[in-house]
């Protein structure tokens, strides 16, 4: 009995020394915005595999889209799991919930989505990271883009929530021209003829409006049949592979904006495409292309520096020396990227439709709040 | 505020209202024969929906995809009845809410596991798409429309059933004394069985005609079915006519509200608050009708009983 529990301590200890790092990923697996967070850990997933290393522990939960859950799972990864560094989190209401306690608990969080505006400027924190973008990134490079297309009258509608009310904002922050029309509509809207026929009767050149997830795909569907052909353009979250599918033909030709595509242009992202869609046989989206950075990310600064020296293990992720399938990445001082943004346009080629870039909107563009951030 | 965006708006509060009644016909005739609350309602909305754009994606047709819904949506609602709910028709209405949610989640899953978490993709057919010029040169989307025909014709259809044929007197019959009517040799259970699968016909109906112009997605059917309660509840449990008024006034609610609240508060406020108070009084306005309903005619406006 004696040998028995020794042999088990044993095994105990060499297991954990095998698994030297242990990552948590909560993220949302089911309900209607599990589509994003299935992209973000199969990217993630893939880069591990892709990595070779074998001393990587992950462990995956389903947050089901409620803080009140994410919160709950965050503090079992924490207390009794143990982990090093956490990730996944995609809806930003999820992140206020469970990042500020993380991070106070040294845990190291490194954001493939959400970018709450509260985190990246006084909220700003030496454990966190965010890889995906400051939540105000696409929108602003819509409105760069509305100048660069002339646009001087632009109907501008969101969600009524916070990261609605930062989208608008952050479009106004670049956009030049004047407003036709301003309208926050309510969350999880389904019906949009009667913004529909304001956007008619409002006399506007371009339309702005984000719309994640169902939303957009409503909005779109209903847009292109009502006949209003003003043009329209929006972040790229109307736009991901995934819901494209579902929009059809009514998204042709609508320019949106993003910090990756398909089609850039380099290797690492070409190798990044190709392997993802061998193993899950569907294109990637650009949340899996975060998913995909965050992990290759974690993997540049595990190389250097365990995650048991942490400052060491932030000075290694600051460097984010690795090869990022948007290209050119750097942190800013907030540890937010600085990157550039692109401007997009849906195509159809052979019966999927996918996006291709027709331009930068804005070239390394970092967001507005890091001069709020005061790391110490 | 031009005379045809009134026009235009008033028509959007017709047609989400024809197509809110089909959701809320079901579920008030459910409440009102079984005294069943079925939160479950949404879920063959969704089903509703999901196999039209599956039968759409295979044969390319859209009435076939009707169909399909139809048929989906009441082999469902049977299969419900009979496995699940026929053993809650005696429990309180805890242990039904209970049952029925436990069904959502089932649904929400089941459905992923088949169709997959992305949504899927259903259009409007080639023959009923872009826009029609109406007489004044309001320019409106023909398959809306379209929607607002065919909810007022199934309207019309269930109210000749209702009042106009045997089954419709049973359900009446069922409404008014339960236990009566089992005495008097009506099998009750098939006629459970049979309003079950006819209110969940009309959720899938819905969920497809819907779905066409919509996001066909799992969850799509719990915000529709929230105001589908708030529907019923302003008409009067258990009354298809109360449902049909509650239905329309919820609809044309929704739709002018979210319109003319904000241009009203911008009168008097700068448009920055009058936006944000407007938009805020506009998600408030069908509770505050509800409510307001409540107060002076606590049964709902053709509720018999409370």
């Amino acid at each position: 009995m004696k040998k028995l529990l020794m042999t088990t301590a044993l095994l105990a200890l060499a297991s954990t020394a095998q698994a030297e790092v242990k990552v948590g990923m909560i993220t949302t697996l089911s309900g209607g915005g599990a589509g994003l967070g299935i992209d973000v850990r199969d990217g993630f997933l893939l880069a591990l595999a892709q990595s070779g290393r074998d001393d990587i522990e992950l462990v995956v939960e389903d947050d089901q889209q409620k803080p009140d859950i994410a919160v709950q799972l965050a503090d079992k990864m924490i207390q009794s799991d143990r982990v090093d560094v956490m990730t996944g989190i995609i809806f930003s209401n999820l992140a206020m919930a469970v990042i500020p306690a993380a991070v106070n608990q040294g845990v190291v969080y490194l954001s493939p989505n959400a970018g709450p505006s509260q985190l990246a400027g006084r909220g700003c924190h030496p454990n966190y990271f965010n890889v995906a973008w400051q939540n105000d990134n696409l929108h602003e490079a819509a409105g760069a883009y509305a100048n660069t297309a002339g646009y001087a009258n632009s109907f501008i509608l969101a969600p009524n929530y916070p990261a609605g009310q930062d989208a608008l904002t952050g479009y106004k922050r670049m956009y030049e021209g004047a407003l036709a029309g301003e309208i926050y509509t309510q969350l999880g809207q389904t019906d949009y003829a009667a913004e529909i026929a304001q956007i008619r009767a409002s006399g506007a050149d371009s339309v702005f409006f984000f719309l994640p997830g169902g939303m957009g795909i409503s909005f779109l569907k209903q847009y292109a049949d009502s006949g209003v052909d003003i043009p329209v353009v929006g972040p790229a979250f109307s736009f991901d592979q995934g819901i494209l599918q579902a929009v059809g033909e009514a998204a042709l030709g609508v320019v949106n904006t993003s910090q990756w595509s398909k089609d850039i242009d380099i290797p690492v992202n070409a190798a990044f495409v190709e392997s993802f869609q061998a193993e899950y046989g569907r294109l990637p989206s650009l949340y899996a292309s975060q998913g995909f950075d965050t992990a290759n990310l974690l993997i540049s600064a595990l190389e250097k520096a365990d995650p048991s020296d942490n400052a060491a293990f932030r000075a290694a992720l600051r460097e984010a020396d690795f090869d990022s399938t948007r290209g050119e990445f750097r942190f800013g001082p907030n540890q937010h990227p600085i990157q550039t943004i692109y401007a997009r346009e849906v195509i159809r080629e052979g019966d999927v439709f996918t996006n291709r870039i027709i331009g930068v909107a804005l070239e390394d563009h970092a967001d507005a709040y890091a001069a709020e951030c005061q790391m110490d | 505020m031009s005379t045809i965006l009134i026009i235009e708006q008033v028509l959007n509060g017709l047609q989400s209202g024809v197509m809110l009644f089909l959701m809320a016909a079901g579920l008030t005739l459910i409440f009102g024969v079984m005294g069943l609350i079925n939160l479950a309602h949404g879920s063959l909305y969704m089903v509703g929906a999901f196999a039209a754009a599956a039968v759409a994606g295979a044969t390319g047709s859209f009435l076939l995809a009707l169909l399909g819904a139809l048929v989906a949506a009441a082999v469902a609602g049977v299969l419900v009845e009979m496995l699940v709910i026929r053993r809650l028709y005696a429990a309180d209405h805890l242990d039904q809410v209970l049952a029925t949610f436990a069904l959502i989640l089932i649904f929400s899953e089941g459905t992923r596991l088949i169709f997959g978490s992305f949504p899927l993709y259903l259009d409007i057919p080639d023959w009923l798409s872009g826009p029609v010029t109406l007489p004044g040169g309001i320019q409106y989307p023909l398959y809306r429309l379209a929607l607002i025909g065919a909810g007022l014709a199934v309207a019309l259809t269930l109210w000749a059933l209702i009042e106009r044929t045997r089954i419709g007197i049973q359900i009446r019959a069922g409404e008014n004394d339960r236990e009566m009517i089992a005495a008097l040799g009506v099998d009750i259970s098939r006629l459970y069985t049979l309003i079950f699968a006819l209110g969940a016909a009309l959720a899938g109906l819905a969920g497809a005609l819907v779905g066409a112009i919509q996001s066909v997605q799992v969850g799509m059917g719990e915000p529709v079915l929230i105001l589908a309660f708030v529907t019923i509840v302003i008409g009067g449990i258990g009354s298809i006519k109360g449902a049909f008024v509650g239905a329309l006034l919820v609809g044309l609610t929704q739709t002018l509200g979210s319109v003319f609240l904000p241009a009203f508060f911008r009168l008097f406020l700068d448009p920055a608050t009058a936006m944000s108070v407007g938009s805020s009084l506009a998600n408030m306005a069908v509770y505050i009708l509800m409510s307001l309903v409540l107060i002076f005619r606590p049964t709902g406006l053709m509720g018999a009983r409370a």
